[in-house]
Formats: C-alpha cells, sequence, structure tokens
C-alpha cells in the first residue's frame, strides 16, 4: 500500500462521512437529491467497472434494478425479511448477468448492446403477462424504512463499490479487463479466458445495480413493472459514467453530480424536453468528450506538465 | 392458416423496414439507432398528409421517400463521415456510431415530441376486409405487404443488378477491398445510408395505414429490424426477407395465441436462439 | 541436424474458407530446439498455418499435437497456456500501457502464472533481453517501428514458451535493424528454444534455420534443410516471378 494509497482511502473516508451528514439537515428535498446523486454514483459507478474496461456499453441497468426490487416486493409480500432479501437479489442479479453474458459476450460488442437495450422492456413485459396471468396488477412494499435509511444504504454500498473496483483494479483480473479493452486478440494469445474475465466483471455490475434495485423498492411503496423497469435509468447510467469518463474509478461520480443537478432543473422547467437533454448529451460525450471529464482532467494536466517542460 | 397469411403480410412490411436498417449496418456500417425514429417520422409524414388532404400514403411514399433520403445523407455526411475518420478501429467506430445515432433519436423523439405532442396517432385507410384464399384480410395490411414486396424486388434487382448497386454489396463483404478495385467507399456508403433511410420512412408511412405509433414507439421497431438483420445475416438481402417473414409470423402466432404483449419476449428469443447456435446468422458468413 | 524429442506434430492439417482451401493436408513435425522455417511465395498459406498452431483458428480437418497430446480443437488462450506463444505479422501492442506493463502481460497469465514485483521483475529481464530495459516505462505511440517488434519479441518471451512462432517478424526492418534483429533470434536459438519462422528474408533463412518447410498455394512441396530446399527445382518454381528466389 503505498503513500497515495493510503491519501485516497482516507480522501474517500472523510468524504463519505461528510455526505453522510446529509441528512442531519432536516431538508427533505436535499435529502430526495442525495438519495438520487448516491443512487446513480453507484450504478454508474459499478456499471464503468465492467463498460469501461471492456468498451461494451451495457444497456441493461434498468432489467437488473428492476429485478431486485422485484425481488425485495415478492420478498416482503411472502414474509421475507427485508434485509434478507438484499443478497437474494444480489445472487439473481448475478445469475440473470452470467445467462446475458453467455450469450452476448462471445460475441462483438454491437450484439451486447443491442441484446441489452431490449432486455428491460423484455423482462417489463414478461411481469407485465406474469401479473395478468396471476390477476395482480401491483405490489405493495410497506415497510419502515425511511428514506434516511435508504439513504445511508446507499453510501454504505457506494463504499462497498469504491473498495470491490479498487481491489479489482490491483487484481489480475482488472489487468485481464484492461488487456481484453485494448486488444482481445492479444489477450486470447496471452493466455487470458476473455469469456470469463468478461462475466465475472458483468456478474458484479449486474449484482450492485439489483442490490439498488432492492434498496429502492420502500421507496416507491406501490411496485408497478413499468416503474421497475424503466429504460430511461439505463441510458441516464450510461451517460452519467462517460461523461465523467472511465478511466479512473472517481470518473462517473464527476458525471453524475453535474448531471443529477442538470437533469432536475430541466426536468422542473422544461419537461418534455428531458428526451431532448438526453439525446444531446450523448452527441456531446461522443463529439466533445470521448473520455469524459477525466479526460478533460488528465489533457490538462499533460498540457500544464509540457508547458512547465518547456519554462 | 390465417396466422401464417397475416404473419406473411406483416413480415413483409417488417422486411422493408430491416432493408433500411440492412443498408445503413450491413453496407454503410453503421449501427443506426435512430432508425425506428425515421419510420415513425416516416408514419407522421403519412398521417398528416391523409388527415390534412386526404392524400393516399401510397403517394405521400413519393414525397417521404426522397425528403428522408437526403436527410440521412446530411446526417450521413455531417455527423457520421467525421467519426469513420477518427476511429482507430472497427470497434471504437461502432461504440461512437452508437452512441451518437442513440443520441440523434432521443433528439428526433424530442422534436417529435415539440411538433406533433405526445398522442398517439392513427388513420383509417383501406381498413376494408377483402377475401383472399376464403379468409378474410384488412385491405390496408395487404396493400402494405404488396407495396413493400415490389420496392423490396426493386431493391434487389437494383443491388444485384445496377453499378452503383453492386459496388454498395461489394463495399459490405470488405471495405478495404472494395477500395483498391476503384470504388468510391465514402461516397457509397453515404449513398446506402441515404438509401437505407429513405426506405425505413416509406416502410414506416405503409406501416402507419394499419398500426398505431406515437413519438416513442420508434425503439421497439428499431430493435425488431435489429433482430431481422442479424437474423437474417447482416448485409445479405434474401436473409433479411427470409428472417422477416419468420419473425413477422411468430409474432402474429403468439400474439394470437399466447398474449399479444409478448410480441417482443418471441422476438427476443429468436434472437438468443441465433446468437446462441448461428450468430453469423442464416445466410451470412462466418467470420474467423 | 538436430536430434531429439519431437514438440509440435501437424498431421494431415486443412483450412478451408468456404470454397477456397489456405492449407493443405500439411504434415510436418517440429523438434526441440530447433529452428524451423515455415517458407514459400506470398499466399502460400504460411500465416494461416501458424493460425492454426496458435488457435486463433481452428483447423477444417487435420490434427496438430504438443508432445503428443492433441490441441488442435483447444481455445488460443488454452493453447497459449500450454506454453505455444507468437508474435503477429502487423505488431499488435496494447495502446493504452507502457511497455513494461505491455511485457508483464505476457508474464501475468501464461502457464507460469507470476503477479506483482516477481512479474515485474520478470518482464525486466524480458527487456533486457531484446535490448530495451531503459524504456521500460515509455508509452508504446513513441516507439520506433523495430522497438514496438521488440516489445511483441519481450512480451512472447515472458511466457516461457515452449514452442515461440514468429510471424514475419523480420519483415519491414532496414538493413541494420535486419542484422540486428538476426542477431537477436540467433541468440534465442542459441539459449535452446524451439522456434518456428515464417520468413520471407532468404538471409535470415539461411542463418538461422536448421529445417525449412516450403508451402505452395496450401501444399508442402519440400522439406530438408536450408541449402536442400533452396536449391530444389520445384521451389525455384514456386518462387519463379517473386524477387527474392
Amino acid at each position: 500500500m503505498t503513500k497515495r494509497d493510503w491519501q485516497s482511502i482516507t480522501l474517500s473516508a472523510v468524504l463519505l462521512a461528510v455526505a453522510a451528514c446529509l441528512p442531519l439537515t432536516g431538508d427533505a428535498y436535499m435529502l430526495s437529491i442525495g438519495i438520487t446523486i448516491a443512487m446513480y454514483a453507484v450504478l454508474a459507478t459499478s456499471w464503468a467497472l465492467f463498460s469501461g474496461p471492456t468498451h461494451y456499453i451495457s444497456m441493461a441497468t434498468a432489467a437488473f434494478f428492476g429485478l431486485g426490487t422485484y425481488t425485495t416486493a415478492i420478498g416482503i409480500e411472502n414474509g421475507l425479511n427485508y434485509w434478507v432479501t438484499l443478497p437474494i437479489a444480489a445472487v439473481l442479479g448475478a445469475v440473470l448477468a452470467v445467462l446475458v453474458g453467455l450469450a452476448t459476450l462471445r460475441l462483438s460488442g454491437v450484439y451486447f448492446v443491442i441484446f441489452t437495450l431490449g432486455l428491460a422492456e423484455l423482462v417489463r413485459q414478461v411481469v407485465t403477462w406474469g401479473q395478468n396471468v396471476s390477476g395482480q396488477k401491483g405490489l405493495y412494499v410497506l415497510t419502515d424504512i425511511t428514506e434516511v435509511h435508504i439513504y445511508w444504504q446507499l453510501l454504505v454500498l457506494a463504499a462497498i463499490v469504491y473498495l470491490t473496483g479498487w481491489a479489482i483494479g490491483r487484481s489480475r483480473l482488472g489487468f485481464a479487463l484492461r488487456i481484453i479493452g485494448d486488444d482481445e486478440e492479444v489477450a486470447r494469445h496471452s493466455g487470458i479466458n476473455t469469456s470469463r474475465a468478461k462475466i465475472l466483471l458483468f456478474m458484479v455490475s449486474g449484482a450492485t445495480a439489483a442490490v439498488v434495485g432492492s434498496v429502492l423498492a420502500p421507496r416507491y411503496i406501490y411496485i408497478e413493472p413499468a416503474l421497475a423497469f424503466t429504460p430511461m435509468l439505463s441510458f441516464l447510467v450510461v451517460i452519467m459514467a462517460l461523461l465523467g469518463g472511465t478511466g479512473r474509478l472517481w470518473g462517473p461520480l464527476v458525471g453524475v453530480i453535474p448531471f443529477t443537478l442538470l437533469w432536475e432543473a430541466i426536468s422542473a422547467s422544461f419537461p418534455n424536453q428531458t428526451t431532448l437533454l438526453l439525446g444531446l448529451s450523448f452527441l456531446v460525450i461522443v463529439y466533445l468528450l470521448p473520455r469524459g471529464f477525466v479526460g478533460l482532467i488528465e489533457s490538462g494536466k499533460r498540457k500544464l506538465r509540457e508547458r512547465e517542460a518547456f519554462a | 392458416m390465417d396466422i401464417l397469411i397475416t404473419g406473411l403480410l406483416l413480415g413483409g412490411t417488417y422486411a422493408l423496414i430491416a432493408m433500411g436498417l440492412n443498408l445503413q449496418y450491413g453496407m454503410a456500417r453503421i449501427m443506426n439507432l435512430a432508425n425506428g425514429e425515421f419510420l415513425v417520422a416516416g408514419g407522421f409524414a403519412a398521417f398528416w398528409f391523409y388527415t390534412a388532404g386526404q392524400v393516399s400514403p401510397l403517394l405521400t411514399l413519393f414525397i417521404v421517400a426522397p425528403l428522408a433520403f437526403g436527410l440521412n445523407w446530411l446526417i450521413y455526411v455531417v455527423m457520421l463521415r467525421p467519426l469513420v475518420k477518427r476511429a482507430k478501429s472497427h470497434g471504437q467506430l461502432e461504440v461512437d456510431a452508437i452512441l451518437t445515432t442513440f443520441g440523434l433519436a432521443f433528439v428526433s423523439v424530442g422534436i417529435m415530441l415539440a411538433l406533433f405532442g405526445g398522442d398517439y396517432f392513427s388513420y383509417s385507410y383501406l381498413a376494408r376486409p377483402i377475401t383472399l384464399i376464403g379468409d378474410t384480410y384488412a385491405l390496408n395490411r395487404v396493400t402494405a405487404a404488396v407495396a413493400a414486396v415490389i420496392i423490396c424486388g426493386g431493391l434487389w434487382l437494383w443491388l444485384n443488378r445496377n453499378r452503383a448497386g453492386m459496388s454498395i454489396r461489394a463495399i459490405a463483404v470488405d471495405p478495404k477491398s472494395a477500395r483498391l478495385v476503384g470504388i468510391d467507399v465514402p461516397k457509397l456508403s453515404a449513398l446506402a445510408f441515404a438509401l437505407g433511410g429513405a426506405v425505413t420512412a416509406v416502410g414506416g408511412a405503409l406501416i402507419s395505414t394499419f398500426l398505431t405509433l406515437d413519438a416513442s414507439t420508434g425503439v421497439m421497431f428499431t430493435l425488431k429490424a435489429l433482430v431481422i438483420v442479424i437474423m437474417g445475416g447482416v448485409g445479405d438481402v434474401r436473409g433479411t426477407i427470409v428472417a422477416a417473414l419468420l419473425l413477422g409470423i411468430l409474432e402474429t402466432f403468439v400474439a394470437t395465441l399466447i398474449d399479444p404483449g409478448l410480441t417482443l419476449a418471441a422476438a427476443y428469443l429468436l434472437f438468443v436462439l441465433i446468437l446462441l447456435f448461428r450468430p453469423q446468422g442464416l445466410f451470412g458468413r462466418r467470420t474467423t | 541436424m538436430t536430434t531429439g524429442a519431437t514438440v509440435l506434430s501437424l498431421r494431415g492439417a486443412t483450412k478451408r474458407f468456404g470454397g477456397l482451401v489456405a492449407v493443405n493436408d500439411m504434415d510436418f513435425d517440429v523438434t526441440e530446439h530447433e529452428v524451423l522455417g515455415l517458407i514459400g511465395p506470398n499466399g502460400s498459406g504460411k500465416s494461416t498455418t501458424l493460425n492454426l498452431i496458435s488457435g486463433a483458428l481452428r483447423p477444417t480437418e487435420g490434427t496438430i499435437s504438443l508432445r503428443g497430446t492433441p490441441i488442435s480443437h483447444l481455445s488460443a488462450a488454452d493453447i497459449a497456456r500450454r506454453g505455444i506463444a507468437r508474435t503477429f505479422q502487423l505488431v499488435r501492442l496494447l495502446p493504452s500501457m507502457t511497455v513494461l506493463e505491455n511485457v508483464r502481460a505476457g508474464a501475468v497469465f501464461g502457464h507460469r502464472r507470476r503477479w506483482g514485483a516477481e512479474a515485474d521483475a520478470h518482464a525486466l529481464r524480458m527487456l533486457a533481453l531484446v535490448g530495451l530495459d531503459r524504456r521500460a516505462n515509455a508509452h508504446v505511440g513513441e516507439l520506433t517501428y523495430i522497438d514496438t517488434k521488440r516489445v511483441e519479441l519481450a512480451r512472447v518471451l515472458a511466457s516461457e514458451p515452449k514452442v515461440l512462432l514468429l510471424d514475419e517478424w523480420l519483415a519491414g526492418l532496414n538493413p541494420t535493424e535486419l542484422e540486428e534483429g538476426i542477431a537477436l533470434i540467433k541468440r534465442l536459438r542459441d539459449e535452446g528454444r524451439t522456434i518456428i519462422l515464417v520468413e520471407h528474408v532468404m538471409d535470415a533463412i539461411r542463418s538461422l534455420c536448421d529445417r525449412c518447410v516450403v508451402m505452395s498455394t496450401g501444399t508442402k512441396i519440400a522439406e530438408g534443410t536450408p541449402e536442400q530446399v533452396l536449391s530444389d527445382p520445384e521451389v525455384i518454381r514456386a518462387y519463379l516471378g517473386d524477387d527474392d528466389a
């Protein structure tokens, strides 16, 4: 563990502690925004763990999220304790990831993107059909969990995701993924089982998204398929992560905070133009910020260093 | 039996839509996720002309096609060609194309919402039954399918007999070699992309005669077109048509016998099976 | 003439791409510690044969065996882990990483799985072998052409392969670089490594190879020492029109 590692850990711990104090202000609106930011921070960071190094753009976040929400809802309805539903959701998320991964990750990235794009819609259709058949329209989630609890759970989840990301980055698996992202043929010829590496990371990403869905379930109180499986969620996560930049662990967070605030502002003033904002964001990312804010910061630092070298 | 015919009718129209995407992805090599939005735009145009001036959608086709062609040409040259130039690898280009066209899709939806509002739109055109082979079918579906067949046939002829068409097929097979035999790849890619957009918009106008559309249904059609193109073999014309017919039959089957809400699930199941067992599609060549 | 155990053997190896037969019924053995030259005019199927051995392609027919165990049905990753490593005709380096990290990639996932400081030390030793130890922290974008080839070679060596496949590694070098390149491979040979060399450069073939297998349009047309095959009238006829003959 280098000195820089200790610095990062201390900084992260301090930031987490500060963030945890938010509920103490008593402002309900701030707490609501805080939950949204925390939720997207966890989702975007875990998304970037997989999609960052491999460049496979996953649009499946909503499917995993909805899976988690429904797991908790059904679990509570059938008498399970809320806390028990969380690990169950994680396992189910991992299983779904394995299934999707086995079907699509051996092939090129395009097939993966397309498949994940429709996955949330597919699951929603199946769940709706299931509910029609069973006669139930929606599910009630009645717990003692308050918004504050949800917020703190998300912070804990964020800490776990960061720790996991940090550990993976220093591990063989992380190295293998970087190699795969650079040149998959070289990765294969170096002895890396590329499918397995991709699926493993996808499992981490999927399980996390599922648990986030579980944690958020008590907030909705009444769950409907259209509510739990919103494709918009997937798109927002992709934008925020790419906007921030997937080159660094803290990259997505840098994208989440400003974008969430922008989104809230536009939703409030021009509610019909949110789709337009979504589209423009994608275009901005491709044409102006291909490496996200992280990329901007890095090239800024490099230019400074070069200028100093001449001075 | 009538499920089969209805499915074929649906599939025929799907073939036209998928043909558009096939031209754009298989030949111009751009995964255009905004494809569905052009379909909806074509439908909007047909709706508008019909409700405003009683103009038959079959005639509106002649307005929609060149407009869509021009617009798609512009999009390719202004937005997509820079990406082709700057991409360091094929994978990078695909990712960039996906994100860009995805963004374009949302921008289009946003514009359409602003202009037309979020309501569903449909109109009644040729909604009479006609009797074929002992069963009754909606005349609008039959007309749409016949028109689709004619246009697809024309396209197929063009791609196989006309010099420009064959050059485009050459690009689909191998852009590098195509360049070596003197084919102007950038210009023909733009042509293929623009043509694909025109074909899709025409398909949208046709499909609007018997389906209800709204500003947000584009994604669904993009997905179905993608499934069809991949299932048939990217770049292959026969494959697209066969796959479209298969999907049309399967969807009608599921909608009639199981549940109309599961049509996407059916398409997906087909997609997964193809990916697992024959990822190059029915007629595609296995890439080594 | 080297005597020793057979390390690699091909029996009836065939590769078809639709109607095109790129490799037709190839039969040859590679003995331990020998340098085998796989030569022939352009388009004769040499690189495809290498691809079959390394697992980049699967043979349509026939078997390829490593020390008696068939490997032709295995994935490239499995074959790499069993000790067969290769360079590519167009140098493939990992663009986002430094020279050291590129070489480390070879050390971490091979059959001798190293990690951490041990892997880095090993990688540095490999870089020293190819003469690049002073540029360990350079980014691969800053390197000259022959240096990129050296990095790729170091990466391949880092996995401690039992069989080394060099796909036209000497191509595109100027005379000085060519001398250095041949000297490097000579050093590898003197260390006793088993190497299969696909090459066009005749000087290299003559000075490096113990034996040669000559291919033309996918079929083996001659086998023997460099002197034998290069004076074989069949071989000369196959090369007629080729500048190197």
